[in-house]
């Protein structure tokens, strides 16, 4: 029973690799396969040894697989790591002999085998030779399990180009291994490790020494330990860029704002995105805070150090919300600089807010009169205790009046 | 987490505020429902039955075995497979432009074949439009271009509820003419008494009433119950109203207060947007979309059905009546 499954699979196997070959004849390896198989195609007897060859020698470059369906790659079968092989170990022990002694006469499909034999033969579909999901390989290799036990999102990484590639062809033991110890030792916490490899894979292949070199510049800078944690954990792609590229940004920010060079470790430490991202944006929200809101140079320094997130907002929403809070609501320059966290807001919620105040006649955004509003409370407080301290309503009462806007 | 899931499929309101896209808001419903479904807990990770080999205790080492283990299927893992629920289908009623706020009636999953159905019946929508005399803008709201400024001293409650009821008349005759039914009939009466005439098909817009609810020059507000409108058609109502009584006027603000079976108190606000609140908004939903379907489907029978009886048995007696009190709804300005 066992042997007659055997063949079976064998024979399937055979089919299957008719097939590939047909679709894959681009690439040279398999023009040379196709080769062998045509010419052994009408012979008989001997010849079959041949077509386990050709078989064999087909399944390996199958080994390169493609995640995001281009074309297959060449088969390196130097670089090709060992556990990637589409065949469990025991099956490989079978398949050995046919495949390094060519001499003698590989099994016939239809020859009668023990039952030892057929016990270890690995019955499962073959892989796909190129598929655009990394889930037909997450259980043949390795690298992968690993990966997705290290909480590594793979659903997240194929999609984008060239990913998927690059992990199937690392080897957990000598490419990943050291590169996390190292992580670890930086002072990524064990379990951000995960979402950091999902926002930056390429960390893998980037140099050792040169990732090195680039903490140890971060060092020089004078950054305390924690704060190297958090700018690298927070900004995974630090680490791929070279040390100018890393010590120009900070030359720029530092240059550009006018801070001290303590207050510029601060902001960066403090979003750390900064040092990644694009600069242009930034550039031009500086333009806008200056010429279009009219803010001052240490206006803008003090709004910054407090909320530095507004440095990467949308120009478009922080106008809007300039414009409500200064020309609506009537509130000067020097009280938004004081309470910056407003631009960090929602507009709605503010409009939202000054409305119903105003419909009660609480709408008082100046210090110095009674039954004063600050905007950081406006802005900042949730629903109930807006309505509960500020409003001196209940919940039900805004909801209604919410819904008359 | 599937039951969530099949708890939502169904027909729901959401108050949109003004200056938000209705794209926006339907964007920002779907990924906060798919949010809280995906933070639900979701079914185990399912496993497979594998014949690992092994040799088996007390025997001899190259005698091997099969020994059957559960293993979990590492392609299904959330990590590998990507997460659940990776976009729902949300589908959005008659829109609502940039501008204007109110009632939009959604869709989830199934429930937007019911927002089709729901569409076919033409049932009216309700509208409040603020306005205010005095001036014109090139696009009939308050913060276009202004083109104009005129004086509205001469305007009083009287003259508008005048122009307001010609208007009203005017698009009393054009629904009687798309509803397509014979005007000297019973039924049309009938229809007409209960104010359920409603058009056959796609038309222009229908305005089928009017009021005046607030009136204090400069500001007036209308409530405008319409059919196949869009806001900006409203808007240049009022235009229109500003033009007819020798003054010119703007619309302040469009809201829509109730669309067919929904009603501004089941709108959920932007604070509500969550799975709990959807939930119970579209079971509590239900009946009330059924009972508009269905009294769609009465009607519509009803159209039907109602000539062969009229030509069976009492001819003589529909066509006295039709005669008598037919036309009356039309005579209502």
């Amino acid at each position: 029973m066992a042997s007659v499954f055997y063949q079976l699979c064998h024979r399937y196997l055979f089919i299957r690799t008719c097939g590939f070959l047909i679709t894959f004849h681009k690439t040279r390896v398999y023009q040379r396969t196709t080769q062998v198989a045509q010419s052994s195609i009408p012979s008989s007897g001997r010849s079959n040894a041949n077509y386990w060859l050709v078989a064999r020698s087909w399944r390996l470059p199958a080994r390169q697989y493609t995640s995001s369906g281009d074309k297959v790659q060449p088969a390196d079968e130097e670089n090709a790591p060992k556990h990637l092989l589409p065949f469990d170990k025991q099956s490989q022990q079978i398949a050995q002999p046919s495949l390094q002694d060519c001499e003698l006469p590989a099994k016939h499909p239809l020859e009668n085998i023990t039952e030892d034999e057929a016990v270890q033969i690995n019955a499962e579909p073959p892989l796909p030779a190129c598929s655009n999901t990394l889930k037909h390989y997450v259980e043949q290799s390795e690298t992968l399990r690993q990966l997705v036990l290290l909480g590594v999102d793979l659903s997240k990484l194929e999609q984008r180009p060239n990913v998927g590639n690059m992990l199937i062809r690392l080897d957990f033991e000598k490419d990943i291994k050291e590169k996390l110890l190292f992580l670890k030792e930086v002072g990524v916490p064990e379990n951000q490790l995960g979402p950091f490899l999902t926002k930056n894979p390429f960390i893998l292949t980037e140099n050792l020494e040169d990732v090195q070199i680039r903490v140890s510049y971060l060092k020089s800078k004078k950054f305390t330990n924690t704060a190297i944690a958090r700018i690298i954990s927070k900004a995974p792609y630090l680490l791929n860029f070279n040390v100018e590229r890393i010590d120009n940004r900070l030359g720029f920010y530092q240059k550009e704002l006018g801070l001290s060079k303590q207050k510029t470790m601060n902001l960066v430490t403090r979003l750390p995105r900064l040092l990644t991202g694009s600069l242009e944006p930034v550039k031009e929200n500086l333009k806008v805070y200056e010429i279009e809101f009219g803010f001052h140079k240490n206006e803008i320094q003090h709004i910054i150090s407090t909320v530095p997130k507004v440095l990467t907002a949308n120009k478009k929403k922080i106008t809007a919300i300039f414009d409500y809070v200064h020309n609506t609501m009537g509130v000067p320059h020097h009280m938004i600089c004081k309470f910056p966290q407003v631009l960090n807001c929602k507009l709605l919620r503010i409009k939202e807010r000054h409305l119903f105040l105003k419909y009660l006649g609480r709408a008082q955004y100046d210090p110095n009169l009674p039954n004063y509003v600050s905007l950081d409370r406006l802005a900042s407080l949730t629903d109930e205790v807006f309505c509960r301290e500020i409003a001196l309503a209940t919940v039900k009462d805004f909801e209604i009046f919410q819904k008359t806007l | 987490m599937r039951r969530a899931y099949r708890e939502l499929q169904g027909l729901f309101a959401a108050y949109k505020p003004a200056g938000v896209h209705w794209k926006r808001v339907r964007d920002t419903i779907e990924t906060r429902l798919i949010q809280d479904l995906r933070s639900l807990d979701r079914p185990s990770q399912p496993e497979r039955v594998r014949f690992l080999l092994g040799s088996g205790e007390g025997q001899d080492p190259s005698e091997l075995t099969l020994t059957a283990t559960n293993v979990p299927v590492l392609a299904e893992h959330p990590l590998v497979k990507g997460p659940p629920f990776p976009h729902l289908k949300v589908g959005v009623g008659a829109h609502l432009d940039l501008p204007s706020s109110g009632v939009l009636i959604l869709g989830v999953g199934s429930g937007n074949q019911l927002l089709q159905r729901l569409k076919s019946q033409h049932l009216s929508k309700e509208y409040i439009v603020q306005g205010v005399f005095g001036k014109a803008t090139d696009d009939f709201s308050d913060t276009g271009r202004l083109v104009e400024k005129t004086t509205f001293d001469h305007v009083t409650l009287c003259s508008l509820e005048k122009v307001i009821a010609m208007i009203g008349g005017t698009h009393q005759k054009a629904l009687l003419m798309y509803a397509g039914i014979d005007l000297h009939s019973q039924e049309a009466y009938e229809q007409a008494v209960a104010g359920l005439l409603r058009p056959s098909h796609k038309t222009t817009p229908l305005i089928t009433g009017i009021r005046c609810v607030h009136f204090d020059p400069p500001h007036f507000t209308l409530e405008v119950q319409s059919l196949n409108e869009t806001q900006q058609y409203l808007r240049k109502l009022v235009h229109e109203i500003g033009l007819e009584l020798r003054s010119s006027a703007v619309c302040v603000q469009v809201r829509r207060t109730c669309d067919g079976p929904f009603t501004q108190q089941d709108a959920l606000l932007h604070s509500h947007w969550d799975l709990d609140k959807v939930r119970a908004a579209v079971a509590e939903a239900g009946p009330r979309v059924w009972a508009a379907l269905h009294h769609g489907r009465d009607v519509q029978s009803g159209e039907r059905r109602e000539p062969v009886r009229v030509t069976n048995t009492g001819q003589q007696k529909v066509h006295t009546t039709g005669d008598d009190k037919g036309p009356s709804p039309e005579h209502l300005p």
